[in-house]
């Protein structure tokens, strides 16, 4: 099942185009690593999927709703862990997600269940009454994902959420999504640009310039554009291409 | 269902901003301060300056002090939206925002939701200012106390929703400072919080009619009515139709088919 479509999409800033007949698909228990350099258009890919932006020209699709006309619908099935953090400091992560519970209208006691199985997936349950602003970097992402699955959406969509954190974090939440992936058959689009946070079994699709240069199984990829490793394979598609 | 979905919702919006509110008990002092200065310093040093003549709702001879009173709850109201403004402004640039905006609801009803939490605050920092001047000899009657709480409502909306419009419009958090100087000081000195009408009408006719019809004037009339237990037609009318504008175009600020987001830089840079 297709949990994220996308035909034909295109995208300007003013008359600068970020984004070029962009057609991209995710099927659930897949994860798509979404490669490219700064200002490839990732950031504006992931604002057009979430409909903080808006695009006439092409369509985009969660679980088969239209982003644009069934948006309520659409983003019920999405989760989203942007690259800035994007909780409350003055709150405790028990709030936090207390509070993202309300807004996708789950309840009190429901709420609360989930968010101790979230937590406690994570390790980080005995932290949950601490004040945000107490966490480390790599913690504050771990609640970030555990929030994102709070109301057990379809597609996670991950803008570059490891950014700045140690080696042992970054590894973690690899290996917690990856895992998500493979049990839980979620839908991932990882926008990064550590290519050694992808596994063999991945997608890839390498954006630049606001075009996809490459898109398909890693492996694929590597035998089509004869590359040895997936940082040649990046270079193969955004040096010294226009 | 659906139903229920909204109401945990809006619920939840305004649990966190009161949550929020109560953490951060130096905005609450601040916001008492300024309003206090005001009443304590400025209106005592005024006193004698500024004859107060007998015009409705008063049906007396009344101190300077108790005339800026509803102004200095205006004030209160109307530093909150902006401040609740500069939040959502904070809240965009540093990603918070995005969360709201990306929950399953339509976007008219988280911003209602940010719009009645931001009020909220803005009555029990009126209230809290209220029993102080009630402390300092500035009483008005018992049952206006209840009056005023439908003024304070309305108001705090229009006030709001003009934080939320200029909100929408600020693409940058240095931006707004020109806010203060452009917005905030012409309402609130071209208006009948610290003044009354007939005064203004004695220096300059076209101030006379920018104050007339300044929303902010409205607002503090309706309050200053409603707290001597009268309902003054006119600003009530006033400051529901200027809440219906800005919420109109807010709602179409943060439309992303229309508004103004879009054409915000930086955040899809990319």
């Amino acid at each position: 099942m297709k949990a994220l479509n996308i035909d034909n999409l295109s995208f300007a800033y003013g008359n600068q185009l970020a984004l070029d007949q962009i057609s991209l698909d995710v099927r659930s228990g897949e994860c798509c690593m979404l490669l490219g350099p700064n200002g490839a258009g990732k950031s504006t890919l992931f604002a057009l999927i979430t409909r903080l932006y808006d695009s006439h020209k092409g369509r985009i699709e969660l679980c088969g709703f239209d982003v644009r006309q069934q948006s309520r619908q659409a983003l019920a099935y999405l989760g989203v862990v942007f690259q800035q953090t994007t909780l409350d400091p003055d709150l405790s992560v028990m709030q936090n997600l207390r509070y993202h519970a309300a807004l996708h209208g789950i309840g009190r006691r429901e709420a609360d269940k989930r968010i101790q199985e979230e937590l406690e997936r994570l390790r980080m349950f005995e932290r949950s009454h601490e004040k945000v602003r107490q966490l480390n970097g790599g913690h504050k992402r771990r609640v970030e994902i555990a929030r994102a699955l709070l109301h057990k959406p379809r597609l996670l969509l991950l803008d570059e959420p490891t950014v700045g954190l140690d080696m042992p974090s970054r590894e973690a939440i690899v290996q917690h999504v990856h895992d998500l992936v493979e049990v839980q058959q979620l839908a991932v689009l990882w926008a990064t640009h550590l290519i050694d946070e992808i596994a063999e079994e991945d997608s890839v699709v390498i954006l630049h310039r606001g075009r996809i240069r490459a898109q398909g199984g890693l492996q694929n990829l590597l035998s089509e554009s004869q590359t040895e490793n997936i940082e040649q394979l990046f270079k193969h598609h955004t040096v010294g291409v226009a | 269902m659906r139903v229920g979905h909204y109401a945990l919702a809006m619920q939840g919006i305004v649990g966190r901003e009161l949550l929020r509110f109560l953490h951060q008990r130096e905005r609450f002092i601040s916001a008492l301060v300024r309003p206090l200065v005001w009443l304590f310093v400025f209106a005592a040093g005024f006193r004698a300056a500024l004859g107060i003549a007998i015009s409705p709702p008063y049906e007396t001879y009344i101190l300077y002090e108790v005339y800026i009173t509803p102004g200095l709850l205006g004030m209160i109201q109307l530093f909150n939206g902006m401040q609740s403004s500069l939040s959502m402004v904070y809240d965009r640039e540093m990603g918070s925002m995005r969360m709201l905006m990306v929950c399953p609801l339509p976007r008219w009803f988280l911003l209602v939701c940010k719009l009645i939490a931001g009020t909220a605050v803005s009555i029990l920092q009126a209230y809290a200012f209220l029993l102080i001047a009630w402390l300092y000899d500035i009483q008005a009657p018992l049952a206006g106390y209840l009056y005023i709480l439908p003024a304070l409502l309305l108001s705090g909306l229009m006030l709001g929703a003009l934080g939320l419009l200029l909100s929408s419009l600020i693409r940058q958090l240095e931006n707004f400072a020109g806010v203060m100087n452009f917005v905030i000081f012409p309402l609130f000195f071209m208006s009948t919080a610290l003044y009354p009408l007939w005064k203004i009408k004695e220096s300059s006719q076209w101030l006379y009619w920018l104050a007339q019809y300044n929303p902010f004037s409205l607002a503090v009339e309706m309050i200053r009515f409603a707290l001597y237990e009268q309902f003054n037609v006119f600003a009530a009318s006033g400051v529901a139709l200027a809440f219906l504008l800005f919420m109109s175009l807010a709602i179409l600020g943060y439309n992303p088919s229309r508004g103004m987001m879009v054409k915000k830089t930086g955040a899809g840079s990319s």
